[in-house]
């Protein structure tokens, strides 16, 4: 009897994994718990044990795979043992254990053979600046070659290449050295720069982001890395109060070059206490930067000019994008000047500004509008502090129409500021009052449809636009 | 590598339990152990989303102290709560299906695994925060003491938590004015993938109430009847107005942190070791057979009911249905 080996689910955002590995070949007899593979979902390498005995018959996917879909069949098994028929079909991770028994069942569709390619991934090819990108962008200078990179990557990028050049700059926060940072971007530094550099701590925020503090009062430049800016809110009395006002406070003597980064705003079903954007909180406060980078150029980029900046920096990531894809310049060293927003996308019906992952649905935002004869301009807000109203103010001059879209809650928000500096500002060019996007005001549910509902999408800055535009 | 106990070692075969009381514990550990095996399950399958901690491995701790425990006595915990919401008496049904985000769990599905609470069974939380509960807990029991309502908070947190400030600015609290409250370390030897000795200058966790004047002990946390006797007397204690006192249970997780950890700081030698050696179900599970308290039947039997007791919790949380719509803005304030 032929059984399949799926595809598991191994974390709250995996649908796809790559096979990084194969442990068997064809040919080869296995044992329960026997680990078979090793996977890579977005946050980690998991080994996938067999559950079942017998002999590997076919490998389905071939290892190097990207983006097999979770419950894919993987391999094929030939069992002899007829007489107990399990319910249990295919693998399981070792630790935990991956898909449950009852899944599926030996009779599920015969899945057509991945094609073998490359046992390896292909290198990251490069392409001339422009391909797949919206508009020529004025920052990266014509011809240079652009590879495709993950936001996870371009930020340890970032981090190692300022490392490098300064010894200074140093790494430090819970689970970034050994274990590689719990969603990765740490991955690597510790084996180049050594546990003085990358620096592994107690569950202990206040105290390492003090420690931190005083640290750059003392001119070293530490890289302070928050699990997830949730977990900020224990030493936010330090970000706020020893990291923002010391330069203030000491008339210009002590300076505090210090970023704060870290996973910002919801993730995937973590409810409330996990899942909170912060961007108009650190936003708010006189004597802080704030960065939130939607691409990875810009991930990349700025997070190299926040080390390089005397000055406190809360850097402001995304969960959801660390996985992501984008095309980067290959040059280098690339800097992505602070306080500069970025029209992504150009338009003269109207402006929609948005900063972090609500750029992405802004862009598609965007597309849907298009097909419906109204063309958007799209602004990646990129730095929230300072604030770049003037791109904005410049925008809505030729647009006449403003939507704001932001992940957070809407009251005192991002959105709210920049609509008071355009009406201040451009108030006889508005057509239409503007408009905002943001969470519903309410803490964020558990459950799958209310957190739907809660979140801000491509949907509601569609409707948004046809509000401000009059087309409904 | 962590620190390992060999199980017999220190393990008492007295002080003794009878055999109804064995038979309990037994079967309540066991509840903890399926109805976890099923999240795991039910996870695997995308039922349940988010994060989702596991508490197999631990399940004498809790079943050890609820023991102790007086009708009254309030729970508060971190996010690895599931084992301790059995332990109180919430119903397994309620709670698989707050893990599935459906309208019959505890908290209507808005909380999910990590924040689950019940007035009615004393159970302040399930929190993510960790640490969080550690001064949450303080403060309840403050209340108790305002109330002179004769009961006792349990805290219970992790050997990480146990580096959080608010720890220490509870336990100066807690002892200066000598409040109600048990504080359980947890110490299952690793917070995520940091071990003990990675992140505490102290690796004794249970001395960590020595500057404040807070008794602590070391108890094998595998072992039920040693946590309950541990439980009595540091209850006892807080019931009496003499304050706090530290227990740290030395017990281990055998799944990974959550259910996307890879556990790749610690070798599966050690896992297997302490399963083999150490498992505080396996444990009762021979105490049992060998005073002749119980056949391998008697206990199939037991095995049987549990089983249908998740199965059945299972398939609760995936009918019930999902929160309605207008769940999204009620309970923002109350009376609003
Ligand atoms: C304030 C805060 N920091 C970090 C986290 C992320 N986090 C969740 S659990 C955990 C490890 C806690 O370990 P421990 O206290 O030993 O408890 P265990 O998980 O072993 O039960 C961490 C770092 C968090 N939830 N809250
Ligand atoms: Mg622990």
């Amino acid at each position: 009897m032929s059984l399949q080996i799926l595809m598991p689910a191994l974390s709250p955002t995996m649908e796809e994994g790559n096979l990084a590995k194969w442990l068997v070949k064809e040919g080869d007899a296995i044992a329960p718990g026997q680990i078979i593979a090793e996977i890579e979902t977005d946050k980690a390498t998991m080994e996938v044990e067999a559950v079942d005995e017998g002999v590997i018959e076919a490998l389905l996917v071939p290892e190097g795979a990207q983006g097999v879909k979770v419950n894919t069949p993987i391999a094929e098994l030939r069992n002899d043992d007829t007489a107990s028929p399990s319910p249990l079909r295919g693998g399981s991770a070792a630790e935990p254990p991956g898909r449950g028994a009852d899944v599926t069942s030996a009779d599920s569709p015969p899945v057509a053979k991945t094609d073998p390619s490359p046992a390896r991934p292909p290198p990251p090819t490069p392409s001339p600046q422009g391909g797949g990108g919206l508009s020529a962008d004025p920052e990266i200078p014509a011809g240079t070659q652009m590879v495709k990179i993950t936001v996870r990557d371009a930020l340890r990028d970032a981090m190692a290449e300022e490392m490098r050049r300064d010894r200074d700059v140093f790494v430090i926060g819970e689970e970034v050295a050994q274990y590689q940072g719990a969603y990765k971007v740490t991955r690597g530094l510790l084996e180049e720069f050594g546990s003085d550099r990358v620096v592994d701590t107690p569950i202990t925020e206040h105290g390492f982001a003090g420690l931190g503090a005083g640290a750059a009062m003392a001119g070293l430049k530490p890289v302070v890395e928050f699990m997830t800016f949730n977990f900020a809110m224990q030493a936010i009395d330090h970000i706020i109060n020893s990291s923002a006002k010391t330069l203030y406070m000491s008339g210009g003597q002590i300076t505090n070059p210090i970023v704060f980064r870290g996973p910002n705003g919801a993730a995937s079903r973590v409810a409330a206490q996990h899942s909170q954007d912060y961007s108009s909180w650190y936003a708010h406060v006189p004597g802080l930067i704030v960065i939130a980078p939607y691409d990875a150029a810009d991930a990349k980029g700025l997070l190299k000019a926040a080390i390089r900046n005397p000055n406190p920096v809360v850097f402001l990531e995304h969960e959801m994008l660390y996985g992501t894809e984008f095309e980067i310049p290959d040059v280098p060293d690339w800097i992505v000047p602070i306080g500069k927003a970025k029209v992504r996308r150009v338009g003269r019906d109207v402006t929609i500004t948005a900063h972090a992952r609500m750029v992405g649905f802004a862009l598609k935002a965007a597309e849907l509008l298009a097909a419906d004869g109204i063309d958007a301009e799209v602004i990646d807000l990129r730095t929230l502090r300072p604030l770049d109203t003037a791109t904005v103010i410049e925008s809505v001059k030729k647009t006449s129409r403003l939507v704001t879209a932001e992940e957070g809650w809407g009251r005192m928000g991002v959105g709210a500021e920049i609509c008071a500096a355009v009406v201040a500002e451009a108030f006889d060019y508005l057509d239409a009052p503007p408009t905002r996007v943001h969470q519903i005001d309410s803490p964020l549910a558990y459950a799958a449809n209310l957190e739907k509902l809660a979140m801000p999408n491509e949907t509601n800055i569609v409707e948004a636009v046809k509000a401000v535009c009059y087309r409904r | 590598m962590a620190e390992t106990m060999r199980a017999d070692a220190g393990r008492s075969r007295g002080p003794k339990a009878s055999k109804d009381e064995l038979l309990g514990y037994y079967r309540q550990m066991l509840l903890i152990r399926r109805f976890e095996e099923r999240a795991g399950q039910l996870y695997g399958m995308g039922l349940i989303g988010g994060f989702c901690h596991l508490y197999i491995g631990q399940e004498a701790v809790v079943i050890g102290m609820q023991a102790a425990m007086a009708e009254g006595d309030q729970v508060i915990t971190g996010y690895r709560d599931h084992g301790h919401m059995l332990a109180c008496g919430m119903e397994a049904n309620g709670v698989m299906a707050e893990l599935t985000g459906r309208s019959g769990g505890y908290s209507r599905g808005k909380g999910g695994s990590m924040h689950m609470f019940s007035r009615e069974k004393n159970f302040f939380g399930g929190h993510g925060i960790v640490g969080a509960q550690v001064s949450l807990g303080t403060g309840i029991a403050f209340a108790n003491k305002y109330r002179k309502n004769d009961a006792v908070c349990v805290a219970y947190f992790g050997d990480g938590a146990a580096n959080q400030g608010q720890v220490y600015e509870s336990f100066n609290m807690a002892s200066l004015w000598k409040l109600p409250v048990v504080y359980i370390v947890e110490n299952n030897q690793y917070a995520m993938g940091t071990a003990v000795q990675r992140s505490s200058s102290e690796t004794h966790l249970y001395k960590r109430g020595v500057s404040f004047n807070i008794p602590g002990e070391e108890v094998d946390g595998m072992d039920v009847v040693a946590v309950r006797e541990a439980g009595r007397k540091a209850l006892a204690r807080a019931r009496k107005g003499d304050g706090p006192t530290l227990l740290e249970m030395k017990t281990y997780r055998y799944r990974g942190h959550s259910m996307s950890d890879p556990a790749k700081y610690r070798t599966r030698e050690e896992v297997d070791e302490v399963k083999a050696h150490r498992d505080p179900i396996d444990h009762v599970k021979a105490l049992l057979i060998e005073l002749g308290h119980a056949d391998e039947e008697a206990l199939k039997e037991i095995d049987r009911d549990i089983r249908a007791i998740v199965t059945a919790s299972a398939e609760f949380a995936q009918q019930s249905p999902e929160p309605d719509a207008g769940e999204l803005m009620t309970d923002i304030l109350v009376g609003a």
